[in-house]
C-alpha cells in the first residue's frame, strides 16, 4: 500500500528538505502543509482529509508546533511526535519530572515562583547555578548565576518579562567538560551521537549558538541512557542531551523537533532515512 | 535557478528542485531568504522571518 507522509512546517530548512529528499528516494509521497499560509478548522467535521497516512510535525515555532499537533491528533491523524511527547519535551520542568519518575540521572533542579523564593533556593542549590526558561530553545535566556548579586539582578529583570519567565527553573551547574552529548533516537533505536562544544566563551553548546559538533561513538552506556530517556518522555524522533560527570551521564534535555544538519555532516549517518523509515512503519501500523 | 537578493542585489542561486517554503541564503550578504514562488523557472524570495521567541529545538 503506498504511503503518504504529511509534513507540517513553517520553514523548509536543510532538515525538512533532507527528509523530503529521503522520502522521494524511497518513492514515498510527501504532502507539505504550511502552518503559516493555511488556517485550520477545529471541529472534527472540518478536518482536512487526506493530508497523509502519518504527519511529521516540523514547525520551528514551538507554539505552532504543539497547537497544530493537538488539532491534527483530534482529527484522527497520527502525528510524529505526538502531542503528549511534545508537551513534555517542550517544557523543561515537565521533562525533568518525566526523567525523575523514570529514575534517569538528571541535574538537581528546583522551581520557585518569586525572586525571593528563587534566592532562597539558590542557597540550597549553591552558586554558580543555571537559570533556564521552562519553555525556550536554542539556549535563549539561559543564564549562569554566579553569585547572589547577579541572581538578584537577573531575577528582578525577569519580573518585567512575560509571566512564563517568572517560573524560575534553577539547576545546579554540573561539572562537565566544555561539551555535552546529543544522542539521536528514532523509534527505539539510537542512530547517531555528537559531542557539542561551546564556542567563543559561551557556556551554551547549542549548534544554533555557534557550538561545534564532533562525532561521538555510541557505547552501551550512551545507548542505554538515550533509550531510557526517550522512553521516559513517550518515544519517537528525539534528541537526548546529556552531560558527562564523574558519577556518569546525566540527561538535561530531550528535544522533540530535532535539528540534525551538523550531525549528518560529522557522523555521515543518514538520519532523514531513519526518520522516513519510522514514519512508514507508523503509517502502516 | 537564480534570483536577485532583495538586500544586496547579488545573484542568489537555488537548486533546480527548490520548493516553495525552502530557505536559501545569499552567498554575498548572507541574508536568509524564503522561497515564495517557483513559476516556470522564475523564483520569488523574501527575507526569512526573524527568529521568534519560541523558535528552535
Amino acid at each position: 500500500m503506498p504511503v503518504t507522509i504529511g509534513i507540517v512546517y513553517d520553514q523548509i530548512r536543510w532538515e525538512e528538505k533532507a527528509i523530503i529528499d529521503a522520502a522521494k528516494k524511497g518513492n514515498i509521497k510527501t504532502n507539505l502543509i504550511d502552518a503559516k499560509t493555511n488556517f485550520f478548522r477545529l471541529d472534527v467535521n472540518g478536518a482536512k482529509k487526506g493530508l497523509g497516512d502519518v504527519l511529521l510535525q516540523r514547525c520551528v515555532s514551538y507554539f505552532r508546533n504543539i497547537h497544530l499537533t493537538a488539532l491534527f491528533e483530534n482529527q484522527g491523524y497520527e502525528v510524529v511526535n505526538p502531542f503528549s511527547v511534545a508537551e513534555v519535551c517542550g517544557n523543561k520542568l515537565l521533562t525533568t519530572l518525566a526523567l525523575e519518575k523514570a529514575e534517569i540521572p538528571t541535574p538537581k533542579t528546583v522551581v520557585a515562583f518569586t525572586p525571593e523564593a528563587a534566592l532562597k533556593s539558590l542557597d540550597e542549590i549553591g552558586y554558580p547555578a543555571m537559570l533556564k526558561p521552562v519553555v525556550g530553545s536554542w539556549g535563549r535566556l539561559i543564564v549562569p548565576l554566579k553569585d547572589s548579586e547577579t541572581a538578584l539582578a537577573v531575577l528582578e529583570e525577569r519580573e518585567y518579562m512575560f509571566p512564563l519567565y517568572h517560573v524560575y527553573y534553577i539547576q545546579e551547574m554540573v561539572k562537565r567538560p566544555p561539551r555535552d552529548i546529543r544522542v539521536f533516537v528514532v523509534g527505539g533505536e539510537v542512530v547517531a551521537g555528537i559531542y557539542r562544544y561551546s564556542f567563543g566563551g559561551d557556556i551554551r553548546t547549542n549548534i544554533a549558538r555557534g557550538g561545534k559538533a564532533e562525532v561521538c561513538r555510541i557505547n552501551s552506556e550512551l545507548e542505554e541512557v538515550g533509550l531510557r530517556a526517550a522512553e521516559a518522555v513517550g518515544g519517537g524522533v528525539l534528541g537526548i542531551d546529556m552531560m558527562e560527570t564523574k558519577e556518569g551521564l546525566v540527561v538535561h534535555e530531550v528535544n522533540h523537533t530535532v535539528e540534525f544538519q551538523a550531525t549528518t555532516a560529522v557522523t555521515g549517518v543518514n538520519i532523514p532515512k531513519y526518520i522516513v523509515g519510522y514514519l512508514i512503519r507508523k503509517a502502516r501500523k | 535557478m537564480k534570483t536577485k537578493c532583495p538586500e544586496c542585489d547579488a545573484d542568489v542561486e537555488a537548486p533546480d528542485d527548490v520548493i516553495v517554503g525552502e530557505v536559501v541564503s545569499c552567498s554575498d550578504c548572507g541574508l536568509e531568504l524564503e522561497v515564495v514562488s517557483v513559476d516556470n523557472g522564475r523564483l520569488e524570495v523574501k527575507p526569512v522571518q526573524i527568529a521568534g521567541e519560541d523558535w528552535g529545538e
